[in-house]
């Protein structure tokens, strides 16, 4: 991604294409498109992670969670045609140095909390999953900020030092 | 920024999911514009969000689909970051008003209290509210979840103290009077899933004519 960013190198994006675009087309059809119309987004998907590349920052997202925003907003956009508010940028943007540690520390976190969601059981990780297809009401929502999933608290953490820590 | 009224988690991974109504979402994003901690945990539920999406059910794409982006990206211009937008009211909120506090088209309904309504999906509805300072919302309960978030000012209810960057969250049950602060106008976005009930303030009739 970051040679993307960096240098629009075009093998590194068809790379992401091949990796990625068959999962956000899955994920599409999972939250209601039919397979024409998720075909197409998944190519627009792809297409607004070029054209916003220079938003990328590994320290904050991985490409996964920095695709699935995307792909979450088109969804909203093409399935319920309505407007997804984003917050403010942050005053900074991505270094071009990012600090490799924190790049390190974020994907390390990324492969627990894979690890975390696959040790749910079954029905748990089918209604987390529901929730990202856009398929829950707001009180099977609650039930789940009570799942034991001990890698988001430091997640949030992490997130947070971060954020306080580029404050300075 | 010293915020001591936060959204709920539910509230934040509904956000992140992407499973609120517009409104809702308006809201969530003005307050995490000013609250750290609040963006930390939509940041970590985007990742559960990544973590899915990268293990989810493929579904093949055809053939020509990588060649047809390909060909697409010689049309796309790059877009740079956007710069944050200094003024009273968070970028996401500038959007709908288009330009900041000094842009917004007032609306007095009564009490010296002004509304500006922003146009969302018609799920819940959000407006901006200018409470003159000393000024008391009337006493008002609403059916389902109403949202008010500080933007300037201060106001006082039964129970605390809220400042900029403060939300307050309130259920259909609750009957609350709000209170601008003595020393300047408040002024708040505040989003509701049905219209505002009041308790002999205004006729209905009158509710009707001015949305509140």
């Amino acid at each position: 991604m970051q040679r993307v960013r960096d240098h629009q190198d075009r093998a590194a994006f068809s790379d992401l294409f091949t990796h990625f675009a068959p999962r956000i087309k899955g994920f599409l059809i999972k939250s209601g498109a039919d397979a024409t119309m998720a075909e197409e987004c998944a190519q627009d998907v792809m297409t607004t992670l070029w054209r916003k590349a220079d938003q990328f920052d590994p320290t904050r997202a991985s490409v996964a969670t920095w695709i699935f925003t995307i792909a979450r907003n088109r969804r909203i956009d093409m399935l319920r045609r309505q407007n997804r508010p984003e917050p403010e940028e942050l005053p900074w943007g991505p270094e071009p140095e990012p600090d490799q540690a924190d790049v390190i520390a974020l994907q390390q976190d990324s492969v627990l909390l894979t690890e975390a969601l696959k040790t749910l059981p079954a029905q748990q990780r089918d209604l987390i999953e529901k929730a990202y297809f856009g398929d829950l009401t707001q009180s099977e929502i609650a039930s789940l900020t009570g799942l034991p999933l001990g890698t988001i608290k430091s997640r949030i953490r992490l997130a947070l030092d971060r954020l306080r820590h580029l404050m300075k | 920024m010293n915020i001591k009224h936060h959204l709920q988690d539910d509230t934040l991974l509904a956000y992140a999911a992407g499973n609120l109504p517009e409104a809702f979402n308006l809201i969530v994003a003005a307050h995490v514009s000013l609250c750290d901690e609040c963006r930390a945990v939509v940041e970590s539920y985007d990742s559960l969000g990544g973590a899915i999406i990268d293990n989810t059910e493929v579904a093949d794409v055809s053939a020509d689909s990588l060649a047809q982006t390909l060909a697409r990206l010689d049309t796309v211009t790059r877009e740079p970051r956007s710069t944050p937008r200094p003024g009273t009211l968070p970028a996401p909120v500038q959007n709908y008003i288009g330009g900041d506090l000094d842009a917004v088209r007032w609306r007095p309904v009564g009490m010296g209290v002004k509304q500006a309504i922003l146009s969302t999906s018609d799920t819940a509805s959000a407006r901006l509210l200018m409470i003159p300072a000393g000024v008391a919302i009337p006493d008002h309960s609403h059916e389902g979840t109403e949202m008010t978030l500080v933007l300037k000012g201060a106001f006082q209810d039964e129970d605390d103290r809220f400042a900029r960057g403060d939300i307050e969250v309130a259920d259909g049950s609750v009957s609350h009077t709000p209170v601008a602060d003595i020393g300047e106008d408040c002024i708040c976005l505040a989003v509701t899933e049905a219209p505002l009930k009041f308790k002999g303030f205004l006729p209905k009739v009158v509710q009707k004519l001015v949305r509140i």
